[in-house]
């Protein structure tokens, strides 16, 4: 058992795990995402109170959950990283910030262009997720920031995690107290949560979602090969892999 | 440093004398405390920056009473918070730039409790005097006095959040060239439900309603500061010194 | 046709999230690309001594 982990675990052994994978979860992905908008703006009717708006949703609430996936993947990675001193974990949570902060930009993004037909508004404070999606956004920023302002890279790590993990802590706090403060403000929003969605709709939302995951893990994948090989600079195979058969090198560089 | 001295006669055993945490809280405290004394103007700076922030607003806004009472609470916290902010950058420079830092990890004595010790520093040297401050801004927007108490408590809490998060900003960041602007980037953000309890609290008040519901989420969050911050800063510093 | 392009008046909010969203998974693959590349040449350049450049050292700063 120890062994088999050990052996997954090790650098070489992820770069290739990884660069095999990558271009089948991106291929996946795809299909999915096509499938997801085939059902979503053509097959789906339009809802009875929001229009043909309400399609919004297929790319707003995946990019939504992914925000969360990523900060989640960030924090469990750093706590395995900093308890047991494992690169690896540290280089997954590296690569996972970007990701997830390119998500959260998105979420922030459609979820204004959504609000403006149905609020009448790009902006609006009192509502508590996109309050929180906007705090998540600069954890996500100060995270990038902080790990690339340290020049040891043993040491961004270690601090970025610390970081991580004390901002799991946070967003948490910060979720509940903008909702106990929105709702000093006003009544919700637009959206009924209890609303059944019928299934022609909601098909097409959870292919978007499995698929927008799919496509977070290809590009984490391609990312993590970068970091394991930057932390591995001095590695044999890593020196192998970059002086030795060009044929390898190149594939490894289209997968990413 | 627990080997056996007989396997190697030239190694050299070293005993600290592990103090109590208590102890050392309050030696380093005392340290802290006279280095402020010595560096008075460090201290007084943000106060300046405190006030010359509250005097831009009624400037930019309107000097009109009921605007004023409408903004005060907000313009008080939020220039507090950034005013607070100051001293953070130089929290840790200094004794990591002369090696001392080096030292407190090195000593063997408990780091979490000179951790605290350093905050709970920090919060009075840079915290508290913001807070007398706060009464004469109040003032000048014309909040009734009866919501002082409630400003003086509610920014004593907010600042403690704040000087304890701070701490953990400037530990990650010790040894970045410039790290001001990154620590701003770093707590600001986790100082949202601060500076909404707080303001609400001041609101209430204000308007003569009872406070202390917000009060009590303000004393919450300073409290889990208080415990989980002391471990995260002496993490950070270990790390620092990698 | 031309009735799934207007979205029911919507066209322009719909399509615009749309349109983010493609731009988002673009940008997340070409920037992934590129910096893998930067990284086997930052590392191609630190094993070859002769390079002119002499060995990396520095951080990679390619997000």
């Amino acid at each position: 058992m120890w062994k088999w982990f050990h052996q997954l675990a090790s650098p070489p052994h992820i770069y290739r795990l990884a660069g095999f994978w990558a271009p089948w979860m991106l291929a996946l992905a795809l299909i999915g995402v096509g499938v997801g908008l085939y059902g979503g703006l053509i097959k789906a009717p339009a809802d009875y109170q929001q229009g043909d708006a309400f399609r919004i949703i297929y790319v707003h609430v995946p990019s939504a959950y992914l925000s969360l996936l990523g900060y989640v993947i960030m924090a469990v990675a750093s706590v395995i990283g900093l308890i047991w001193r494992m690169k690896l974990a540290h280089a997954v949570a590296v690569s996972a910030a970007p990701i997830g902060a390119s998500f959260t930009f998105l979420a922030l993004a459609t979820g204004s262009l959504w609000g403006k037909p149905m609020w009448g508004t790009w902006w609006e404070w009192s509502d508590p997720r996109m309050m929180t999606e906007l705090i998540l956004l600069f954890l996500y920023l100060g995270y990038m920031t902080l790990h690339s302002a340290i020049e040891d890279r043993t040491r961004a790590d270690r601090a970025g995690a610390v970081l991580a993990i004390v901002g799991v802590v946070n967003v948490v706090i910060v979720h509940y107290s903008v909702e106990w403060w929105s709702s000093l403000h006003q009544g919700q929003t637009v959206m009924n949560e209890d609303a059944v969605m019928p299934a022609s709709m909601l098909t097409p939302l959870l292919i978007m979602i499995v698929s927008f995951s799919l496509f977070f893990g290809a590009v984490l994948f391609a990312r993590l090969r970068s970091e394991v090989l930057l932390r591995e600079r001095n590695a044999r195979w890593v020196k192998r892999l970059v002086t030795g058969d060009a044929s390898s090198l190149s594939k490894g560089a289209q997968h990413a | 440093m627990g080997s056996d001295p007989t396997d190697d006669q030239h190694s050299v055993v070293i005993r600290a004398v592990e103090l109590r945490p208590l102890t050392v809280f309050a030696v380093m405290l005392g340290r802290e405390w006279r280095l402020a004394l010595r560096r008075l103007t460090d201290a007084i700076n943000p106060l300046f920056f405190f006030a010359v922030v509250a005097t831009l607003f009624p400037l930019a806004i309107s000097p009109q009473r009921a605007v004023l009472q409408t903004i005060g609470p907000g313009v008080v916290w939020v220039a507090a918070l950034l005013a607070a902010l100051l001293p953070l950058n130089a929290l840790f420079s200094q004794d990591h730039g002369d090696g001392t830092l080096e030292q407190y990890v090195l000593a063997g004595q408990s780091l979490v409790a000179l951790c605290i010790a350093k905050t709970v520093a920090l919060w009075l040297v840079a915290g508290l005097p913001l807070v007398l401050v706060s009464a004469l801004i109040a003032q000048s927007y014309a909040m009734p006095v009866e919501a002082m108490p409630t400003l003086a408590l509610s920014l004593s809490l907010g600042s403690y959040t704040l000087c304890a998060l701070g701490a953990v900003a400037a530990a990650l960041t010790v040894g970045v060239q410039r790290a001001s602007a990154l620590i701003a980037l770093l707590v600001l953000p986790m100082m949202v439900p601060v500076i909404i309890f707080g303001t609400r609290a001041v609101v209430l008040a204000s308007g003569g309603e009872p406070a202390a519901g917000p009060l009590y989420l303000l004393a919450a969050t300073a409290t889990l500061a208080a415990v989980l911050t002391p471990l995260a800063i002496a993490a950070a510093l270990r790390i620092s010194l990698e | 046709m031309h009735e799934f392009f207007a979205m029911g008046g919507y066209a322009f909010y719909v399509w615009m999230s749309f349109g983010l969203t493609f731009v988002v998974m673009v940008a997340n693959c070409w920037l992934a690309a590129r910096r893998h590349a930067a990284t086997l040449r930052q590392i191609r350049r630190q094993l070859d001594t002769s390079d002119p450049l002499g060995p990396a050292t520095v951080k990679e700063v390619v997000a």
